[in-house]
């Protein structure tokens, strides 16, 4: 039975592809939310346009993936947060960028604060079309109350090299009570930025939503496009972007985890990864033009062919590590200061991952096998040989583990995907739709599962949303550090690792 | 551990050699930076990274400066964690408009003389960007700017190249603002 078989709908829309979307009445918005918080179905995305919202849902049972609209037509929608907390932040924004306001019964009132409208934008609600002005507040954060208590508020400037954001936190001694996030310091409309873009000046964007992460995005991205455009891309392009996303996985995975190990102040870790992350940048260079692999996947295949010297690069890469890697797993395994750090710290709960259908490693370290490469699944993933790791302890040192486990995956894959890598054409010419076209992608990031939507017309972008995996980790790190020592919080922070720029759009 | 560590003992080392100072970013310094800072430095320089408001990908080729290929504090180069402990703040991103005040306030922080390198194409004008209602646009528009520091993003040699170049300007006697 498909979702929208149990969803009361006016009428399904016909040029979205691949899954269906469908125009629900306010029975049919209820129906899903109750879907969403009995845990039949998992929220994938929650988006807004001038005057209508968008769920995307996920059956964990069937894979299956459907999106749901409520037309605003009085600029309001029943609240979705009010009932399920994963889309509380989600719901906040779609306040801040389209003005449209969340409906709920008094006593289930959802948080009614800003989520990325920082009130210094000029305007408010600068995606609703109109000429609207919102009081500026100043931000409450929740109170926390006790004796002994105090706040330690760190940010949006950290003493690392990272991304902007505020966390304050409320602290008993060392014991955190409760850590508060505040979101949005690197909001730079990319929203807006993309409405009325052609098909490439878009794909720059999506390339730039979150740097770590260019080449999962501009995957997703074009795999939007291409669904809209109902076009299919090379074999050898399907290849190669496989490669380029399992190089970017490495190469984050090497960072995080030296990273995680120099938190707890095992320098020698940080440097070896280090290594391996650098030798991984060059080789993906050499291959593809730029370390970070920007602007190679585009809509309708990859820019640009991998170059000469470039397998034999990768293999000498593929190579090097996997001689390598094995001696840091030995490492990381048998010192037990480290693990003393990292056992233990920073306990993700199943149900909360569960509930928040928390993706990546944040999702697999606490049981939940979710993996986009595999369910829904995608070209070329359909036809190599992995493995999804999972594991049930929740705790940064599961963190750790499912990194390492991943990286053997990715070596794993890479070295397929070099084997059956044929000759043949990279790019398919792009036809402009004559009709406005709707595409909607899933692809498995480093950080886990980023979602991609996208209206078309004539050849432009009309809308799109771009959602980052890190919407529903972000929740779970508060919950994660509760009761763990604010010393412990870097440890915590870096085993999310989650992104600011993608998540603040 | 042990045959990690006896290993790097006996093995070559990774580092890359020196860059030559990047002559454009040279000339660049010899046109905005006076006279006077040597005395106070010495051969060092401490720096504090602000993300603006970047996608993460400058960061990213920052972060790879302290990895045992470019190892930068071999130079004298530190990153800090204070604008208060800080010669140069090192700013990437368009700014965005919800980090303006921010920046603004690091700045302020940090004790003169002191430099500002804008390190990516979006700490030049805003990149690709510009021209939303989110963003201000380049470094220079809310903080004056020493150093631009090319690229999307500048690959770690190619900001090592820019960081020598100030590093030598200032060496030569070159004065902050």
């Amino acid at each position: 039975m498909g979702i929208l078989d149990s969803i009361p709908h006016v009428h399904a829309v016909p040029s979205h592809r691949p899954w269906p979307r469908a125009v629900v009445t306010e029975a049919g918005w209820q129906a899903a939310i109750d879907r969403l918080v009995e845990g039949g179905l998992t929220l994938l995305g929650f988006w807004g346009e001038p005057a209508a919202v968008h769920m995307a849902m996920l059956d964990g049972g069937s894979a299956e993936i459907a999106v749901v609209t409520y037309e605003c037509t009085a600029g309001a929608f029943p609240s979705v947060a009010s009932h399920h907390p994963p889309a509380l932040r989600l719901e906040r924004t779609i306040h801040d960028l389209f003005g449209l306001v969340a409906i709920a019964a008094d006593d289930l009132r959802p948080d009614l604060r800003p989520w990325l409208d920082h009130y210094v934008w000029g305007q408010s609600y600068p995606l609703s079309g109109r000429n609207a002005s919102r009081d500026a507040r100043p931000y409450q954060f929740l109170p926390a109350e006790g004796e002994g208590l105090h706040q330690v508020a760190v940010g949006p400037v950290h003493a690392g090299i990272i991304e902007p954001g505020h966390f304050r936190f409320t602290a008993n001694g060392e014991h955190v009570v409760r850590l508060e996030q505040w979101l949005g310091y690197t909001h730079k409309g990319i929203e807006q930025l993309m409405q009325g873009a052609d098909l490439e000046a878009a794909a720059k964007l999506a390339n730039r939503t979150s740097g770590d992460s260019a080449v999962a995005y501009a995957f997703a991205f074009a795999r939007a496009a291409e669904a809209a455009l109902d076009i299919q891309v090379p074999r050898r392009a399907n290849y190669l972007r496989a490669l380029m996303a399992e190089l970017e996985r490495l190469a984050n995975h090497f960072g995080d985890i030296g990273a995680i190990c120099n938190d707890a102040s095992f320098a020698l870790m940080h440097a070896q990864t280090g290594i391996l992350r650098e030798r991984t940048l060059r080789a993906a260079d050499i291959a593809f033009g730029h370390r970070l692999m920007m602007d190679v996947v585009v809509p309708g295949g990859v820019a640009r062919d991998i170059a000469p010297d470039g397998i034999a690069a990768l293999r000498t890469l593929l190579a090097e590590i996997n001689k390598v890697f094995p001696r840091l797993i030995e490492l990381y395994d048998n010192t037990a200061s480290l693990q003393d750090r990292t056992v233990t710290t920073g306990i993700v709960k199943a149900d909360y991952v569960r509930q928040f259908g928390a993706g990546g490693y944040v999702g697999r370290a606490s049981g939940r096998t979710y993996d986009a490469r595999r369910s829904p699944g995608y070209h070329p993933y359909d036809g190599l040989r992995f493995d999804v790791p999972t594991l049930y302890d929740g705790d940064v040192n599961a963190r750790v583990w499912i990194r390492i486990r991943e990286v053997e995956q990715s070596l794993s894959l890479a070295g397929q995907i070099l084997d059956a890598l044929e000759a043949g054409p990279i790019r398919v010419p792009l036809q402009i739709a004559p009709e406005p076209c709707e595409g909607i992608a899933l692809v498995e990031g480093f950080r886990g599962d980023i979602l991609a939507w996208l209206r078309l017309s004539d050849g432009r972008i009309e809308r799109c949303h771009l959602r980052d995996p890190s919407w529903f980790q972000w929740p779970l790190l508060e919950a994660a550090i509760e009761g763990n020592i604010v010393a412990d919080f870097p440890l915590c922070n870096k085993s999310f690792n989650c992104s600011y720029s993608g998540h603040d759009l | 551990m042990r045959k990690l560590l006896l290993q790097s003992l006996f093995r070559q080392p990774l580092t890359e050699q020196a860059p030559r100072p990047d002559d454009a970013a040279i000339a660049e310094l010899a046109a905005t930076v006076g006279r006077t800072a040597r005395r106070r430095l010495g051969r060092s320089l401490s720096i504090r990274e602000v993300d603006a408001g970047s996608c993460n990908g400058c960061e990213l080729e920052i972060h790879a400066l302290s990895n045992p290929y470019y190892d930068v504090e071999r130079f004298g180069i530190w990153f800090v964690a204070s604008p208060r402990h800080a010669d140069v703040l090192l700013v990437t991103g368009p700014v965005t408009k919800n980090m303006r005040e921010a920046l603004e306030r690091t700045y302020n922080a940090t004790p003169d003389p002191k430099w500002v390198v804008a390190a990516g194409d979006c700490a030049r004008d805003g990149g690709c960007f510009a021209g939303s209602y989110a963003v201000v646009g380049g470094v220079s528009a809310i903080v004056p700017v020493d150093l631009h520091i090319p690229g999307c993003p500048p690959p770690p040699m190619t900001i090592l190249r820019g960081l020598l170049s100030l590093l030598e300007e200032v060496d030569a006697g070159g004065a902050a603002r």
